[in-house]
């Protein structure tokens, strides 16, 4: 066990001391780009000045979190086939993105998805609809990555008490406060574009290295992986995860609708579109995003099978961090203490910049939808949205370091996947009707958006992830009436079904501006009055 | 493909007297009728056959997990190919509707921007 734990922890003073160096460069990048952020434009939207390039870097870089890099390569370490089916998932669904919404939201909106389904509609309403969806979403994402921050830190920095975790992730909390408020949008599209080209050079030489290593053969690399794992040929194959009990089945469909439908919908991707300058860097941005994806989760593939025939799941399972600790331990493997250290930092700084895009985005959505718009109904005194904004991101990264201390040790993939049932159920619907469907109105935004996200939210509560089995967050009561783990099959067709009934009882109660639909039905496609 | 360089009146979709586009005029004028057919006829079959594509993928996983892992190589399995194909898949729609968009869709929508001045 001592040499398991020390394998896994490298040299914890020259981890700590790459983890300064890191923070220190891109707090250093941070205040150099950023300008003064007076203007709302500059502090949500980085004045629109990033190229498609830049922003799709940044774009993968908001997207491959921790549970990315360090989750779907070890499930793939541990369980073979079963955690590449999630890498497949995370790729394939950018192409809604790419075909309907990335131009077109950068067409409609400024600086929120609140922007957009309000377009057209009764605005207080609907504004404050997208905004209680954005800041639930958002504060979910946000618990599991400072939760994954906690035990990414107690695998790599050696601290195991409790209170040692909860001191790492309120640092994690201060600083990527720092990020958001000195930064605004430009500092923090920075950090994740230094963090998402670091993540890809690293991950593409260590899948080199170990596709090297087997001759630059993909059969006899399966074959070792498969040697070494304690489940065998197994992995080669699905079910080594999920099982291959009915329920399992459902949940693993489930799940897979979640993430194909929900990326497109997440708030803090979708404000990635209003920095760049119009649609066509937009469609550019989701393009470089997509190439950078596809060498990721490629590269997740060889370093998962890579870690299982390398390093052998009896030792991944062993280390502290069980299967998150695949890729640390990989990396111990094949380049020692150094590059452990610096894949840790990676990985560290990953998390960092996930939860700075979201403060962002949860900030940009409470400033610019409730309170400039819900409660000064569009005219805020100059200069108070942006401060507002600040205001909450303080608040909303006290809210993360409370509820990442209260989650820690909880499982936390859960929270990953819950997020995107919930961008999916609640945002996708309101989202695509609004910019495909002239007729859908405001009721039936309504209807769509807290109909997805109240069903989402209830069947979580009475699922198995609550209560009724041993990994339950509640144990010792059972109340989970809902079988699966992932209420997206039942929650996101509920949402696309409720926008449609809403709007048929809303014709009733008379329509909408037909204006605005035509204008927006027009901007949407060209840009014509955007700015 | 170039654009026929505008023809007729310089801003010929007549601005309110706010300076905003007629954008009733503009929804109901045949270019962007068109443009808005051309468009849909491609994003949204393209849509439907990725969901599907990816769906029976992730059935064929979940319900067929005989067929995914049989060898096609001595580790190689179905499964994996058909994994890397949505690989394929995902690349070869971006590529052609970078394509589409750039030949078909980008010159249109210039051509309307231009009649109404948003350039």
């Amino acid at each position: 066990m001592t040499v398991n734990l020390a394998a896994t922890a490298g040299n914890p003073t020259l981890n700590v001391t790459i983890f300064v160096a890191v923070v220190a460069i891109t707090l250093f990048i941070v205040y150099r780009v950023s300008t003064r952020n007076t203007t709302a434009a500059d502090y949500y939207a980085a004045g629109g000045g990033f190229t498609g390039r830049q922003n799709g870097i940044a774009l993968s870089g908001d997207y491959l979190s921790a549970a990315s890099f360090l989750g779907v390569s070890g499930a793939i370490a541990v369980y073979g086939y079963d955690g590449f089916l999630y890498s497949v998932g995370f790729l394939v669904a950018w192409l809604i993105p790419l075909l309907l919404v990335a131009e077109r939201i950068r067409n409609t909106g400024r600086f929120t998805m609140g922007d957009v389904v309000s377009y057209r509609m009764k605005q207080r309403p609907v504004r404050a609809a997208a905004a209680n969806a954005t800041l639930v979403i958002s504060f979910f994402y946000m618990l599991a990555q400072m939760a994954g921050a906690g035990g990414l830190v107690a695998l790599l920095l050696d601290v195991h008490t409790a209170s040692g975790q909860a001191l790492v992730i309120t640092v994690v909390g201060v600083i990527m406060v720092l990020y958001v408020l000195v930064g605004g949008m430009k500092g923090t599209t920075w950090v994740q574009i230094v963090k998402a080209v670091l993540l890809l050079v690293c991950v593409s030489l260590m899948s080199v290295f170990i596709l090297g290593k087997f001759g630059f053969d993909l059969g006899s690399l399966l074959g070792r992986a498969a040697e070494k794992n304690a489940l065998s040929d197994l992995i080669l194959e699905p079910g080594a995860r999920y099982g291959r009990t009915e329920t399992a089945k459902l949940d693993f469909v489930s799940l897979s609708l979640a993430l194909v439908l929900g990326t497109a919908a997440l708030p803090h991707v979708l404000m990635r579109f209003y920095t760049v300058p119009n649609a066509h860097q937009a469609r550019r941005s989701v393009v470089w995003a997509i190439w950078a994806m596809v060498l990721f989760y490629l590269s997740t593939l060889l370093i998962g099978y890579g870690a299982s025939a390398i390093v052998g799941t009896d030792a991944i399972l062993d280390a502290p961090g069980g299967e998150n600790s695949a890729v640390p331990l990989l990396a111990f493997h094949i380049g020692g203490a150094a590059l452990l250290g610096l894949v840790s930092a990676i990985a560290f700084t990953t998390i960092l910049a996930v939860v700075a895009g979201l403060t962002l985005t949860a900030s940009a959505s409470f400033a610019h939808d409730v309170y400039a718009n819900v409660m000064k109904h569009g005219n805020p005194e100059p200069g108070s949205e942006v401060r507002v904004a600040r205001l909450t991101a303080v608040v909303v990264g006290c809210l993360a370091v409370g509820g990442g201390i209260l989650a820690i040790g909880q499982n936390v993939a859960f929270l990953v996947s819950l997020a995107f049932a919930l961008a999916a159920s609640a945002n996708l619907p309101a989202i695509l009707y609004t910019l495909f469907w002239r007729r859908f109105n405001t009721t039936g935004t309504l209807w769509a958006i807290y109909g997805g996200l109240a069903s989402c939210l209830v069947l979580i509560v009475f699922s198995p992830v609550m209560s009724g089995t041993e990994t339950s967050i509640i144990s010792g009561i059972d109340f989970a009436l809902f079988p699966l783990s992932n209420p997206g099959i039942v929650s996101i067709p509920l949402g696309f079904v409720l926008g449609i009934a809403g709007t048929f009882v809303g014709e009733r109660k008379g329509v909408d501006d037909p204006d605005r639909r035509d204008e927006l039905e027009v901007r949407s496609m060209t840009g014509i009055g955007s700015g | 493909m170039k654009t026929m360089p505008s023809f007729s009146r310089e801003h010929d979709f007549a601005e309110h007297d706010d300076g905003q586009p007629d954008f009733a005029a503009i929804a109901r004028s045949a270019e962007f009728v068109r443009l808005r057919k051309q468009v849909r006829r491609f994003v949204v079959p393209m849509t439907l056959l990725f969901l599907t594509w990816y769906l029976s993928y992730v059935l064929l996983a979940a319900y067929a997990p005989e067929f995914m892992s049989r060898r096609v190589t001595d580790n190689i399995t179905v499964g994996l190919l058909l994994g890397l194909s949505q690989f394929v898949t995902t690349i070869a729609i971006m590529i052609g509707y970078r394509i589409f968009a750039k030949r078909r869709i980008d010159p249109q929508v210039k051509h309307l921007r231009d009649r109404v001045g948003a350039n």
